[in-house]
């Protein structure tokens, strides 16, 4: 009885994906991710968590852009912002009785805190489609620039340095605690699974999210702002929330990916790695949050294959593909599949 | 340091800036206005003249005249880009900022795979003049004199010619225009090929004084974002009193706190101006007019 009440908050209008045949076929990619590590190295488990590091922040664009309707190139941002607040917190006050954990929920809060300040002028302004990008992206590029002149031994924040462009290394990996001793979650099959956790329990929430009544009325504000207003709802106090969401599930992937690597360059900010994201989530399908996260993943592990020839020419295969997919496919290309699989089978079955 | 030092070195400092702002902005501007469109793939044009420009150096072209061939030849690539991406997508904006700014990917790092990490520039000529104890650059100079010679030759060709007329006809009203026999996918080729000949204009005049790299486009991409978000939809009325006014803010903060704080100080120029025009300077002088 609940649990089909759970299942009934899951579906709904916003999400792809329904019916007995998509939880089964969850279940198997599930389960298939759950069994990697028993036929894997520790090392290439500890290496594949890259991968799932970056889907946080695609989903969050996903959010902002796909369901909010306002394209924000200010993710990278966000996820600088968390990763070097992970390293500075870690480094002056270790990780042990549960600070690590601590660390992670700070980083993501000041992220999501930016965020909040930076979309209350953006939202409140009425700043909306190309201006909204391009705040948004210079935001990004000046927080590249200005960390990247933090070589100096006066910036330093503790005992933290922030060796500009350089990058700042040597923050602990995250430890959780735990009776008997703190367990320090190195890149291997523990950090892995705790990952892929957060994943799917972010997965689902964010299904639900987007079905409830916030995400219908962000969605209303993506079809027609004027509309939405003319319904009553204030569409800033939506379109910031979205914002905010988003920017927070970047800050995840940012702490994440510097406990991860131990590192964090302001280069993760500059203006190669914010495209990255966008076409992520461009080329999966930006409305939908299960084409987003399959496409991320996709697309990042073609980038990697790739980046054996060299990363440059990696990185005009991305141009390419996002060119492509604009003019193509502009609903995204895993999305599209998504919509001919679901009709392919509607047909068959003669129901929905 | 005397006054007349002081007067001349904060005029200088202001002239400079205000000629980097109208120059990296200028492009960006006329596409934006003309047509409604952000080229990401700004700094890239910015880049190609660049690295045109010392290529007609190499030949044995003089300066002048090679910056002007790495102008025509960034106008042309422009052209060649709005007929194979930006024209599909006039009705989508936003899809034409994700396209350019794939083309912008693939010109940086397409530059990167052809001509390497960087490139032997030419040196900056004209050699300097000194005021009091402090000395300043000619050629900077020069690049002043052609921030206001670059608005003021817009003004005369989109007022005076026919072009000018057809071109504003077909912004204002592009059915309108097509069905009194203007080739409104012609104007639109032409404009975005003088948006993209002015950014590779910027990257000619600029390259004697830069470093050749594949990135060096994005040098100049946040100033000319701002610029035209300050200035708003118009280049007369609205990219040249911001660039004032940002001239103000940035070469007042980077000669008291250095070049990082004029940057920050340009960014939350922006914030507050679109908290409080959001239409931009334009927006606050037709105010009422429209």
């Amino acid at each position: 009885m609940t649990l089909s009440r759970i299942f009934k908050r899951l579906e709904g209008p916003q999400t792809m994906g329904k019916g007995p045949l998509f939880w089964t076929a969850f279940a198997v990619v599930l389960a298939i991710a759950l069994a990697y590590p028993l036929f894997a190295d520790g090392y290439d488990v500890g290496n594949n968590i890259y991968f799932l590091n970056w889907t946080f922040m695609a989903l969050g664009l996903s959010i902002i852009w796909g369901y909010g309707g306002s394209l924000s190139f200010g993710q990278t941002a966000f996820f600088g912002v968390a990763g070097y607040s992970y390293g500075i917190l870690t480094i002056n006050f270790g990780t042990a009785y549960g600070l690590g954990v601590v660390a992670v929920l700070m980083a993501i809060a000041i992220a999501a805190l930016f965020a909040a300040i930076l979309g209350y002028f953006l939202f409140f302004g009425r700043i909306s489609g190309i201006f909204l990008g391009i705040v948004t992206l210079s935001v990004t590029l000046a927080l590249e620039r200005f960390m990247a002149q933090t070589a100096g031994p006066q910036w330093t924040v503790g005992s933290a340095r922030l060796n500009g462009f350089n990058g700042m290394s040597g923050m602990p990996p995250l430890t959780l605690p735990w009776f008997g001793g703190d367990i320090v979650l190195y890149p291997d099959i523990g950090l892995y699974y705790l990952v892929l956790g957060l994943l799917v329990i972010i997965y689902l929430g964010l299904r639900i999210l987007v079905n409830s009544k916030f995400g219908n009325v962000l969605v209303a504000v993506r079809e027609n702002p004027e509309r939405a207003e003319m319904l009553g709802y204030d569409i800033r106090k939506y379109q910031l929330g979205g914002f905010v969401i988003g920017a927070a599930l970047a800050g995840l992937s940012g702490a994440l990916y510097t406990s991860w690597g131990q590192y964090i360059t302001p280069s993760s900010m500059g203006i190669t790695s914010a495209a990255l994201p966008i076409i992520w989530v461009a080329v999966g399908g930006r409305s939908d949050i299960t084409a987003t996260l399959i496409g991320t993943l996709i697309v990042l592990s073609g980038f990697q294959a790739l980046t054996i020839y060299g990363s440059q020419y990696a990185l005009v295969v991305m141009g390419l593909l996002l060119v492509c997919t604009v003019l193509l496919a502009p609903k995204g290309l895993v999305a599209n599949a998504g919509i001919l699989l679901g009709s392919l089978f509607n047909r068959k079955n003669g129901s929905a | 340091m005397d006054f007349v030092t002081t007067l001349v070195s904060s005029a200088y400092q202001f002239g400079d800036a205000f000629a980097f702002l109208v120059l990296s902005a200028c492009g960006l501007a006329v596409i934006f206005g003309m047509m409604g469109v952000i080229n990401l793939a700004h700094g890239e044009f910015i880049m190609c003249g660049a690295y045109m420009t010392v290529f007609a150096v190499n030949w044995g072209l003089p300066l002048p005249l090679a910056i002007f061939v790495g102008s025509l030849f960034t106008g042309l690539v422009g052209m060649v880009i709005e007929r194979l991406v930006v024209r599909r997508l006039y009705s989508r904006p936003l899809d034409s900022i994700l396209a350019t700014w794939g083309v912008s990917l693939i010109a940086s790092q397409g530059t990167l795979i052809l001509f390497g990490p960087t490139m032997r520039g030419v040196g900056t000529p004209l050699g300097s003049f000194m005021v009091g104890s402090l000395s300043f650059s000619y050629y900077r100079l020069v690049l002043m004199a052609t921030a206001i010679a670059v608005l003021l030759l817009l003004y005369l060709v989109f007022n005076k010619t026919r072009f000018g007329v057809l071109a504003r006809a077909t912004i204002q009203a592009p059915h309108m225009a097509s069905a009194l026999g203007v080739d409104t996918n012609r104007i639109y080729t032409l404009t975005f090929g003088i948006g993209a000949a002015l950014a590779g204009l910027t990257g000619g005049i600029y390259a004697p004084t830069m470093t050749m790299i594949p990135t060096m486009g994005t040098t100049f991409i946040m100033e000319a974002f701002v610029t035209v978000v300050v200035g708003g939809a118009d280049v007369f009325i609205g990219t040249a009193p911001a660039a004032v006014l940002l001239a103000v803010v940035k070469a007042s903060l980077t000669s008291w706190q250095g070049q990082l704080a004029g940057q920050i100080g340009l960014l939350l120029a922006v914030i507050i101006t679109i908290r409080l025009l959001p239409k931009g300077v334009t927006g606050f002088i037709l105010k009422g007019r429209v």
